[in-house]
């Protein structure tokens, strides 16, 4: 009979030195969200800084013809950085002509026709580990390999060192892309007569297709960023390459060079060359997002 | 079941009948509404069991009488919710008050990743507790509440997680009234557990009521006329009947709680 | 291969058998295998005229001076793991405190998407553009602070003077910057991955929102959150243009933040281009040194990741 008694009607205010403890809770809750949302805000500093700093001094030299002409020598004004967007593309397109059907078999093996076996899980394994590797170590290979051995720095030493940095990306993001195709698909083709290699071909890849572009897409952009595999390997060079066994320039080493001379010039060109690989690597970011998002 | 009835009106001293009030209560899941205009009260140091079939809103009243629900985005409400005559969205109410004096289990078992001990004390630590004997005390006396006591007393220290699913969830709901709570409220309690900790579980609930105001979700018919007193019956985010357990059960006044009831439903 | 040959089999037994592309297929994965052994073995035959001569004193001697040929490189491994720490020492807080408000709901979606945007365009940025940034922007500021420090903090050994704006501390920050997009992803992953349950288990139980976050979802993500910053410092430690181009690349060692230092990474990218005979052969061996360290560090927290996954798998 006296529980109406026992439970006083006023439960919710606590005690005062409870109701002192809330207070005391409560405040120490909107400090610790405040200084995590000032903290996660602070992030936009540097990025907005690196943006606009790219662009107010990569813009005003930005013009057809830094893509048409060669970089200036010291002292020197005008020109631009052609055979540097050159070099770099032709070293991205070696490194993917090595790494791409490395890679993609590798995945398929590994996806398609053992996945259970000592190979496959070797591959996972070792291709983790290539992730973990430092990119200048790429370049450190492709000097022992290539460099050392033709005794000259080389576009082609920059695509295999280039090629190295690709090739874990691209083999572990197909794997992922074969693992998205539904297993009903596969049956569905076996059980139509089809061989193991008509169903990987005509059923597997295509359904996978986008998924491995991305994967591609993300090892191209990461490469065309890179300048430490390409430091000592494919050098610079001041002038269109001839061949791919020269030294050849790249966007990535030029604004390293241009970077620490004294001479406003080239450093401001520097900044353009920086605008346009920020702008390529972007670009292919986006894409690569796009892509993968069409297909999910 | 008469029997049952007969026994709960035996054991129970009558507490307020209007411990926990509805009124006029309307709920928003951004556009979509999910409550319409519910009016109830339900009685102190009864077991209330909410019926209904999937969907019908019975998880979202009851994650309103903690205000569970305003964790979730772009929710509003109106009408009102009062505990003993106080609403509960008062602004002088702190959220966190209310929800030590509205204890919840839930359908799947939520053992934090710590011990058994600190599962149980969690709800004091966090209000400032530190005196050893008082959490001592409180973790016996909830273990003992939860008819959890004898079987872990000698692995106290020990993760929860290594516990089997009915001893979880018996767990949960020693930690729920370590806090001594007035309302208890469970979202389907029972429905990952096998029939051996349902029976424990819903034993539990008989002892439990001495001293809470429970209310409880269910799928399952034979558990409401087993553990409960009172049972509503939500059709559509609607209360369709609201009535003593015998009653419903036994001579419902509407035909969707009939057709419902008996199995008949879509 | 063809129709009338598969046809003409039980559908159940789909031929395997040896095949073209099957040999191919394999052939890729054990080329891709080799490749990790072919870089170790590249690296070692060509260190070893160094490793013969050095031994492990090379670990820790002092001295770089290759017109001597007298290569050591402590002070690189020195300054590796330590720009690496400050870097980790900044970026896991920052990363840390991204990734809750990612998973949490401070501020409406569209300014976490933002949010989010923002830290993967930083991991997209190209070394050698933070390089450039760095010089423009961080190293004036390091130099400001530097001298306010070396006046006011002097006495501290980590700020003694002189400042230099190519320093420790500069290529640390910049270095916190880039490992930042690392610790935020595997952090966020790891809060996400703590069941929505246990959330509200606190919840109900009184917790205001941090005291979930620290008392029940950090513990649980912890495992997660410590993969996160030991793999972001695998990433710092093998992290080469930017810290190249601020560090000061000196082979002095010093105990201020502001002196400049230098790292293995940066130490390969100088001197490869130029370097002959034994150079060429003692920095195969400091990239040896880089390939250890890295592999160890990463290794360690893909364990950790593991276990983590196993834990979780476990809660739920
Ligand atoms: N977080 C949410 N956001 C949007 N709508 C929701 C949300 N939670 C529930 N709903 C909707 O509200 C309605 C009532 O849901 P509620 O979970 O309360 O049903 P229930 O009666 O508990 O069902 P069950 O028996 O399946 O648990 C449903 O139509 C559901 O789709
Ligand atoms: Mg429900």
């Amino acid at each position: 009979m006296d529980n109406i008694v026992t439970h006083a009607p006023d439960f919710f205010s606590n005690s005062q030195a409870e109701a002192t403890k809330a207070i005391a809770r409560s405040l120490w809750n909107r400090v610790l969200t405040s200084v995590c949302v000032a903290l996660s805000l602070l992030t936009l500093v540097p990025l907005v800084s690196i943006i606009y700093l790219v662009l107010k001094n990569g813009l005003p030299l930005l013009s057809w013809s830094v893509f048409t002409q060669l970089p200036p020598a010291a002292g020197m004004v005008g020109g631009g950085f052609g055979n540097a967007v050159i070099g770099t593309i032709v070293m991205v397109g070696i490194g993917l002509l090595m790494s791409g059907p490395l890679g993609i078999l590798s995945a398929i093996y590994i996806n398609e026709y053992a996945p259970a076996s000592r190979l496959a899980q070797a591959v996972r394994i070792v291709a983790k580990l290539l992730t973990g590797i430092p990119s200048i170590i790429c370049g450190v290979f492709a000097f022992a390999i290539v460099v050392s051995t033709t005794g000259r720095f080389s576009a082609f030493a920059g695509g295999v060192a280039l090629a190295v940095l690709m090739l874990p990306t691209i083999l572990l993001t197909s794997e992922q892309a074969l693992m998205g195709v539904q297993s009903a698909f596969r049956e569905a083709s076996y059980g139509l007569g089809a061989t193991k290699f008509q169903t990987i071909v005509r059923i597997v890849l295509p359904d996978a297709l986008p998924a491995i572009m991305t994967g591609i897409m993300l090892a191209v952009a990461r490469a065309a960023g890179e300048t430490a595999p390409l430091i000592f390997t494919a050098l610079f060079s001041q002038f269109w390459a001839k061949s791919l066994s020269e030294p050849t320039a790249s966007l990535s080493v030029l604004i390293y060079n241009f970077s620490t001379v004294p001479f406003p010039h080239q450093i401001q060109m520097a900044w353009t060359a920086s605008l346009v690989l920020v702008a390529f690597v972007t670009l292919a970011n986006i894409t690569a997002q796009l892509v993968f998002s069409k297909k999910h | 079941m008469t029997e049952d009835a007969a026994r709960s009106s035996a054991t129970q001293t009558p507490g307020r009948p209007d411990f926990l009030t509805v009124r006029n209560f309307d709920f928003f899941y951004g556009k979509k509404q999910a409550l319409f205009d519910i009016n109830m009260d339900i009685p102190e140091k009864r077991v209330t069991a909410f019926i209904g079939p999937s969907g019908c809103g019975k998880s979202t009243l009851l994650r309103n009488f903690n205000r569970m629900n305003e964790l979730i985005e772009g929710v509003h409400y109106s009408g009102d919710i009062k505990l003993l005559g106080q609403s509960i969205y008062n602004k002088e109410v702190e959220v966190i008050a209310l929800r030590r004096s509205i204890g919840m289990v839930f359908q799947k078992s939520n053992p934090f990743p710590k011990s058994i001990y600190e599962n149980i004390v969690y709800g004091l630590r966090i209000s400032g507790e530190k005196k050893k004997s008082v959490l001592d005390e409180a973790v016996e006396r909830s273990l003992r509440g939860a008819a959890l006591w004898d079987e872990v007393k000698d692995r106290l220290h020990e993760s929860a997680l290594g516990l089997s699913g009915g001893q979880m969830q018996r767990l949960c709901i020693a930690r729920a009234i370590a806090n001594r709570p007035k309302v208890l409220l469970m979202d389907e309690p029972c429905s990952a557990l096998d029939p051996i900790a349902t029976v424990k579980v819903e034993e539990l609930i008989h002892e439990l009521k001495q001293e809470f105001t429970i209310v409880i979700v269910t799928h399952n018919m034979q558990q409401a006329t087993r553990c409960s007193d009172k049972t509503a019956f939500f059709y559509l985010g609607k209360l369709i009947e609201y009535a003593e357990t015998q009653k419903i059960f036994s001579n419902p006044g509407q035909k969707q709680t009939e057709d419902y009831i008996t199995g008949r439903f879509g | 291969m063809s129709r009338e040959s598969s046809d003409s089999k039980p559908i159940a037994e789909v031929r395997v058998g040896p095949d073209l592309f099957h040999a191919l297929c394999w052939v890729a994965s054990a080329l891709a295998v080799a490749t990790l052994a072919w870089i170790i073995y590249e690296i070692v035959t060509s260190a070893w005229p160094a490793i013969q001569k050095f031994g492990f004193g090379f670990l820790g001697s002092s001295s770089w001076v290759p017109n001597r040929e007298v290569f050591g490189v402590f002070p690189f491994i020195v300054g590796t793991v330590a720009s690496s720490f400050i870097a980790i020492l900044f970026a896991f807080p920052l990363g840390l405190a991204i990734a809750i408000f990612l998973s949490e709901n401070f501020l409406p979606a569209p300014v976490r998407q933002v949010i989010r945007f923002v830290v993967e365009m930083l991991a997209a940025i190209p070394s050698v553009v933070f390089g450039l940034w760095g010089i423009f922007v961080v190293i004036p500021i390091i130099k400001i602070f530097g001298d306010w420090a070396v006046k006011n903090l002097g006495g501290v050994p980590i700020f003694s003077g002189p400042a230099y704006g190519n320093s420790m501390l500069t290529a640390s920050v910049v270095l916190a910057l880039m490992i930042l997009p690392t610790v935020t992803a595997i952090s966020r992953n790891a809060l996400t991955a703590v069941p929505k349950t246990l959330r509200e288990g606190a919840y109900a139980l009184g917790a205001t929102r941090w005291e979930a976050i620290l008392g029940v979802i950090l513990p649980t993500a912890a495992p997660g959150v410590v993969a996160a910053t030991i793999l972001a410092l695998g990433r710092a430690m093998g992290e080469t243009m930017a810290v190249a181009m601020l560090i000061g690349n000196s082979s002095r060692l010093s105990w201020s933040l502001l002196s400049p230092g230098g790292t293995l990474a940066g130490l390969l990218a100088n001197q490869f281009g130029e370097a002959e005979g034994l150079q060429v052969n003692s920095l195969m061996y400091a990239a040896l040194i880089l390939v250890v360290i890295t592999l160890f560090v990463n290794v360690l927290g893909e364990l950790v990741l593991r276990y983590t996954q196993s834990q979780t798998a476990g809660i739920r």
